[in-house]
């Protein structure tokens, strides 16, 4: 499922930490290698799983790579809260359908 | 050139085989009979949920824990039309009093005694909000509330 690729990518800390940057914006691998603690081939790995996780997008920028976080990536957590809710409300209808019509039963009937 | 990125309103829009008094006072009185044991928040399982009948009330549950977690409050209670309830939850399933996101439920009889069902979930642009990096672990959840941190700042740039 994407949401457990996107999940599972971000369990790396520093990869989380670069997400987290592009949450500011579009940035350069160049810029984002500033002020991590890693270097800049470690910081080209970690975009690549986040690219190929669905999270984040490159385009070129002249000479440079930008990357920013993919908007098609946040409609999948769009998505997940989508799904909670026809859980729910399948639920929902379920026990409006299960249940006994109010005028036939006590008023105050409760689950066992 | 910047970019804004709403994330849609969720509509989620059915018909249940009840009348439309039911179908509220299942929503609402019922609510715990309903909702998913697993869609649940704190660290121990869910006891009970309820929805106060009244403009006001609370949006809460219980865990067994006994420990109570609020959830939102009731912003309109129009039975048997119309239900708006205030989710007050951020992206990491933390209750933030200053978060407003709106969840609205209407009830309309239509043929045959049943009733549709039109459910939307609005204001997601304001869910990421209150959930700091400092609050960042790791986990599944965390990583949802990460994303959702990003998601707000991407959304506000």
């Amino acid at each position: 499922m994407a949401n457990n690729l996107a999940f599972a990518a971000l369990a790396d800390p520093t990869r989380r930490e670069v997400f987290e940057r592009l949450g500011r914006g579009p940035q350069a691998v160049g810029d984002l290698a500033r002020g991590l603690p890693v270097s800049r081939p470690a910081v080209s790995q970690h975009l690549k799983v986040l690219k190929s996780a669905g999270l984040v997008i490159d385009r070129p920028d002249g000479a440079r790579r930008v990357y920013q976080i993919d908007p098609q990536g946040l409609g999948q957590i769009r998505a997940w809260l989508d799904r909670f809710w026809d859980e729910a409300l399948d639920a929902f209808k379920a026990e409006v359908e299960r249940a006994p019509d109010a005028d036939s039963t006590p008023k105050d009937r409760d689950e066992p | 050139m910047s970019q804004t990125i709403t994330p849609a309103t969720i509509r989620k829009s059915f018909t249940v085989r009840a009348t439309p008094e039911k179908a509220f006072q299942v929503f609402t009185d019922g609510f715990d009979r309903w909702w998913p044991r697993s869609h649940s928040i704190g660290d121990a399982p869910l006891k009970t949920a309820t929805i106060e009948p009244q403009a006001g009330g609370r949006w809460y549950s219980l865990t067994e824990d006994g420990v109570e977690h609020d959830w939102g409050d009731v912003l309109a209670w129009e039975p048997p039309a119309r239900l708006l309830l205030a989710w007050r939850l951020n992206g990491e399933f933390a209750y933030d009093p200053d978060l407003l996101t709106e969840v609205e439920v209407r009830f309309a009889p239509v043929a045959g005694g049943e009733t549709r069902v039109d459910f939307e979930h609005r204001g997601l642009e304001r869910l990421g909000s209150g959930a700091g990096a400092d609050r960042i672990r790791t986990g599944m959840d965390q990583g949802w509330a990460l994303i959702l941190d990003s998601f707000q700042a991407t959304v506000a740039a």
